[in-house]
């Protein structure tokens, strides 16, 4: 890359506090026409704010922006859309129940304005979405198109507005793998075609093999930027989180005597929409056992979480837990037979965000003495356990009088750690339990289940991230539209096959 | 009861069904484009009350139907920039916003009235819309009466339809004023300002609601009472959930709530079997009866009633 070039996007000095917490201090950053420049960082190491002030949703407090050299001001999405900036959003910013064509020309003046012509929008859309080779029906409604589909019109939405600078946040976090290898196919077209983009990620892998730089934040600050041909996954790694990281945890075989705890027979389960999205899955989870679930998000595995856990019923079939049927019995009652569930949604399911940690963390005992003693809360005795359980879980700040929304992401899921293992539960089923999460909280959720694994418990696992089912699976099963396509033991896993039943296709 | 049947009591229940309705569609009209951006204003019931009064004013004063019309209009927009100005500044709950523009319509409307006519409880006439027959098409048997021998005020309503369902789906601004509604930080990233398209459409929803009110005092009675809106406001929010935010779904509700209205009117005149209170209280059981009956059906916008605030740490 020649320096000599004016950079397409410099932003310098950018600096930018939020109460608590400086999340961009003195930030340089550039991006060339013609490059793919990865911006890697941990989860609240500021990423997010950088690109939120670049494409005016956030105001920094100090620095300077400029555009092809020329110093720009932005203050709002309109100012970076007119400066060419675009932004495919890690939450996609669509509004499902409008069509895809509806989606694009949001916001903007196509000719006609103020009436809009569908037809005419049809056609030209229509025409973007054959350049870009991408198989979409531009009147869908987008909630009916796959996550993947939903990206692409993201991409389109961008580039109709003809951003010569693309933000993509977290972009392959919702992706099967076969889908990103299109989307970088997609990237380095761009590239070529002499757009800029930035890719921002936490994957060590897909950032090395992608990009042309990268630029490592670590709580606010630029660490480095280095070039991929100059560094490897642990370096950017130590970079990345300030420490050396274990990626492959030790993963002894199981020694103890093994029995189901878990045995799912012929389970059937509706999903919101009265569709069968669990079709007939029969499973067993012994104790000492890790069984991963792998799959693409919304083929029935939040339903079958549901199920399992009693927040929704099935419409056949059995679910035995050590031998007693629980079938049809309510999550409390389940939770009491010694289940715990790290839910797909903390922020949702997992913790009540206003409430305080030491309050969450006794969401389940809480009617039970200790915590209540003649109907009253005994508020020291609560307190002074989530003091316990801070410290064994290392939640920081080890406050329990904080609420919750005020711990970072990797923080809250140990809240919910702390509250679901404590009880050294039979069954724990844990979906995406690390979705979100950076590399060291990553790295300590999984410690934390492959302890209890160890200790005996039966683990089920459902998670998109195909890394993380490997590398903690003793079974893997691969859930395809509501069934159990292949299931492999350890030592036999082929990870093309299972991206291949994972995208539908048939293995022979 | 054979009175029920002849054609004269037919047309006469469904031309009152039709006057009746027209406030609650004016109403509801004005609520859906609120509704639209994401604003419940449960207020209306207020402007139209306020809306109602002001029109009589508007009307005595200058001795002119349209300036009170006008003057409706006005006061509605007052009221509904006043709810964004809570709602969308100052980010307060809309429910509660919406009750206390209520409570303040009710009073002061009570207060100013008393100032202006005295304690004697009602206005003198003043000059109001009178029914105007459509050349031709009032001449047709049954549906010429019902339909097309209406006030101006109650064909505007009527009008409104097909032009709020245009400015909805067929123009940009619709399309705007829609994303706001369903995903304001989506609408906020595409370049459209949320602020400014909600304050529009709930001022423009509490315009429709203060016309509403004229046509209570300048089409209907032509005089004011005290509540003369008596939780038309309220009538209309359901025929907004009823019809399923569409103008078109909005008519049939209003159309039916009104026939219901004018039903029991003629019921208490005939009947002498039931008290009057209780046949009074026809079109309400109707909403209720209407809303427990799309329970489950009707698909709000996503983010209706909540406040939009962009600034949040960003994790």
């Amino acid at each position: 890359m020649t320096t000599d070039k004016i950079p397409l996007l410099e932003m310098r000095e950018i600096t930018k506090r939020f109460p608590g917490i400086l999340a961009n201090d003195h930030i340089n950053f550039s991006v060339y026409a013609g490059e793919i420049h990865s911006l890697l960082g941990e989860n609240g190491a500021g990423k997010s704010t950088l690109m939120n002030i670049l494409y005016g949703l956030v105001a920094p407090d100090s620095g300077k922006v400029f555009v092809r050299g020329k110093e720009v001001r932005i203050h709002s999405p309109l100012d970076a859309i007119d400066k060419g900036i675009g932004m495919v959003h890690q939450h996609f910013m669509l509004v499902d129940r409008l069509s895809v064509v509806e989606n694009v020309v949001i916001g903007t003046k196509p000719p006609g304005y103020p009436a809009f012509r569908k037809e005419a929008a049809v056609k030209r859309i229509s025409q973007l979405i054959e350049e870009y080779g991408f198989d979409i029906d531009a009147l869908m409604p987008v909630h009916l198109l796959s996550v993947g589909q939903q990206q692409r019109v993201e991409i389109i939405k961008a580039l109709y507005r003809g951003a010569d600078l693309l933000i993509l946040d977290e972009p392959t976090a919702v992706l099967t793998p076969p889908e990103v290898v299109d989307l970088f196919r997609l990237l380095r077209n761009l590239r070529q075609a002499g757009h800029g983009i930035i890719f921002i990620s936490h994957k060590l892998n897909e950032t090395l093999e992608n990009s042309d730089q990268i630029t490592v934040i670590r709580q606010g600050k630029v660490v480095n930027t280095v070039l991929p041909q100059n560094i490897d996954r642990a370096g950017l790694a130590s970079l990345m989180v300030g420490r050396d990281v274990l990626f492959d945890l030790p993963h002894p075989p199981y020694s103890g005597k093994q029995h189901a705890v878990l045995n799912i027979q012929n389970l059937k389960v509706l999903d919101d929409r009265k569709i069968e999205a669990v079709k007939d899955i029969s499973i067993e989870v012994c104790n000492g056992e890790v069984f991963g679930i792998a799959g693409v998000d919304g083929n029935g595995q939040s339903e079958l979480v549901e199920a399992l856990t009693g927040l929704r019923q099935g419409t056949g079939g059995k679910i035995m837990l050590g031998g007693v049927e629980i079938t049809g019995k309510s999550p409390g009652e389940i939770l009491a037979q010694g289940v715990a569930h790290i839910p797909e949604d903390r922020q949702v399911r997992g913790l009540v965000m206003g409430f305080r940690v030491d309050e969450n963390l006794i969401l389940h005992d809480y009617g039970r003495p200790p915590f209540t003693r003649r109907g009253l809360l005994q508020h020291k005795e609560i307190y002074r356990w989530a003091r316990q359980r801070a410290q064994d879980f290392d939640i920081r700040p080890p406050e329990p009088r904080l609420q919750a929304r005020q711990l970072s992401g990797g923080n809250q899921q140990k809240v919910v750690l702390a509250r679901e293992l404590t009880k050294n539960p039979r069954l724990i089923i844990a979906v995406p339990p690390t979705r979100g999460l950076d590399v060291g909280a990553t790295e300590y959720v999984h410690r934390a289940l492959l302890d209890a694994r160890a200790n005996g418990a039966a683990v089920l696992l459902v998670s998109t991230e195909l890394e993380e089912v490997l590398s903690l699976s003793d079974t893997v099963a691969v859930m395809y539209e509501g069934r159990i396509v292949g299931t492999m033991q350890r030592d036999e896993i082929d990870i093309t096959r299972i991206g291949l039943l994972m995208g539908g296709g048939h293995v022979d | 009861m054979e009175v029920l049947f002849t054609s004269d009591f037919l047309i006469n229940l469904f031309s009152a069904g039709v006057r009746l309705a027209a406030p609650l569609l004016m109403a509801a009209l004005g609520e859906i484009i609120a509704e639209r951006s994401g604003l419940l204003n449960i207020g209306i019931e207020g402007a139209i009350l306020l809306g109602a009064l002001f029109a009589v004013f508007g009307s005595d004063f200058s001795g002119s139907p349209w300036v009170g019309a006008l003057s409706a209009i006005l006061t509605g927009a007052a009221l509904g920039l006043v709810f964004a100005f809570i709602t969308v500044t100052l980010g307060g709950d809309q429910v509660v916003t919406g009750t206390a523009i209520n409570i303040l319509a009710l009073g002061l409307s009570t207060y100013l009235f008393r100032l202006a006519y005295g304690l004697e409880g009602f206005s003198h006439e003043v000059e109001f819309f009178r029914p105007l027959a459509i050349p031709l098409l009032s001449e047709i048997p049954f549906i010429g009466p019902i339909f097309f021998k209406q006030s101006f005020l109650v064909y505007l309503a009527f009008i409104f339809v097909p032009v709020v369902a245009y400015y909805l789906f067929r123009t940009m601004w619709g399309l705007s004023l829609r994303a706001a509604g369903d995903h304001p930080r989506a609408a906020d990233t595409m370049g459209i300002n949320v602020a400014r398209t909600r304050y529009v459409a709930v001022t423009i929803g509490g315009m429709l609601a203060g016309l509403a009110g004229s046509i209570l005092t300048l089409s209907h009675l032509n005089i004011f009472v005290e509540n003369i809106s008596a939780g038309r406001g309220f009538i209309a929010l359901a025929a907004v959930v009823f019809g399923q935010w569409n103008p078109a779904g909005a008519m049939f509700s209003a159309l039916l709530f009104g026939i219901a209205d004018a039903l029991q009117l003629r019921l208490q005149t005939i009947s002498n079997v039931l008290p009057y209170q209780l046949l009074a209280t026809i079109p309400y059981i109707l909403t209720v009866l209407a809303l427990v009956g799309v329970v489950g059906r009707a698909y709000p916008p996503k983010a209706l009633g909540k406040p939009y605030l962009r600034e949040e740490r960003g994790s």
